[in-house]
């Protein structure tokens, strides 16, 4: 008896603890992803900050750099503008 | 108060619309006036699964479009007082359910004095999932003890808390994870995801676990919600997540394997 049932655990491997396992890791890598992802406006934002811009200086859409950073507690927009020299 | 619940999952063929029927006519049995949605628009089949296929004239997106009023089309079950089924339609044009179409027929329910507004989500994340959860108070996240169903669910849960109404403004959805087709037998044996496991990858509060049986088969061939079938322990199984869902304190059945008989009892037992 004790000698077939070491032979059947041999067989028998535990898949559930292993679904587990990769379930985990593909979980909280999803989850690292979507909160690095920047939001869906930021680029509708920046086509509008650039039109308001070139009202008053022309500006290359380059030129023109919009970012979301995560604190901890809060998000900071920096936006970034470089004005052409000869202005 | 009227309440909206979405019943979702993001994968395909786990038991939405199964369980969206049991869940209302389990509500409905209960006493309180109950209405069912199928946003599955292009492959209704929640009007088969409750029986009413052949008594299905207008449908939801009828309703939207004004060809029709929703008591029109709403059909009312002939088997539980308080139960209602808004089907849904074969148009194979996607945007045909709009923001403004859906909430006004939710909204309408509401003043209806509908208790319920059950909403069963089609698979996917594309418009018809998105529009049967934008409106949700609370959500039924269908769940089955396999990999691909459980990270769907975490997909869908992300959406959930971030593009519904109640997370845009500034509010969470009450979530509710729905085991099904689980077979404690097999997760014993170590082949299949465990309920303990599961909660812990998805961190959702557990309403109840529905097991494999073959009367859930058998419910949909006769098109009877299988809280119909008393006898059934799956039936039982969705009864009791109708009265957890209601506030009562049941503990969970159906989750111990089965225990084997030994080889003497067998014989003599």
């Amino acid at each position: 008896m004790g000698l077939l049932s070491f032979f059947r655990k041999e067989k028998k491997k535990n898949t559930a603890n292993l679904a587990k396992e990769r379930l985990q890791i593909v979980i909280a890598h999803e989850h690292a992803d979507n909160s690095k992802k920047s939001p869906d406006y930021l680029p509708k934002l920046r086509d509008e900050i650039v039109e308001v811009i070139r009202k008053y200086v022309h500006v290359s859409e380059n030129d023109v750099n919009v970012n979301v950073e995560k604190g901890d507690d809060f998000d900071v927009l920096e936006l970034n503008i470089t004005l052409p020299e000869n202005h | 108060m009227s309440k909206v619940i979405v019943v979702t999952s993001g994968k395909g063929g786990v038991g939405k619309t199964t369980s969206s029927a049991a869940f209302a006519s389990g509500l409905a049995a209960k006493g309180h006036k109950t209405a069912v949605i199928d946003f599955d628009v292009g492959l209704r089949n929640l009007d088969l699964i409750m029986g009413v296929e052949r008594r299905v004239v207008y449908d939801f997106v009828n309703v939207i479009n004004g060809e029709a009023t929703l008591k029109q089309a709403l059909i009312k079950d002939k088997r539980v007082d308080n139960l209602y089924i808004l089907p849904a339609s074969q148009t194979r044009d996607k945007d045909a359910l709009t923001t403004e179409g859906v909430e006004s027929v939710i909204n309408e329910l509401k003043e209806d004095g509908f208790d319920y507004i059950v909403c069963d989500s089609p698979a996917g994340i594309e418009k018809g999932a998105f529009m049967a959860l934008y409106f949700a108070d609370e959500a039924i996240v269908v769940t089955n003890p396999e990999v691909s169903s459980v990270r769907d669910s975490d997909r869908i849960l992300g959406i959930l808390q971030s593009r519904s109404k109640v997370a845009e403004e500034g509010g969470t959805v009450k979530e509710h994870l729905l085991i099904t087709r689980y077979s404690p037998d097999r997760v014993e044996g170590g082949d299949m995801l465990g309920m303990d496991d599961i909660v812990e990858i998805l961190s959702i509060p557990l309403i109840g676990v529905i097991p494999e049986s073959g009367s859930v088969l058998q419910a949909s061939n006769s098109g009877v919600p299988v809280v119909m079938d008393k006898e059934s322990k799956a039936g039982q199984a969705y009864m009791d997540v109708v009265s957890r869902f209601l506030g009562e304190d049941v503990p969970m059945r159906f989750i111990q394997a089965e225990q084997k008989k030994g080889f003497f009892k067998k014989l003599f037992g």
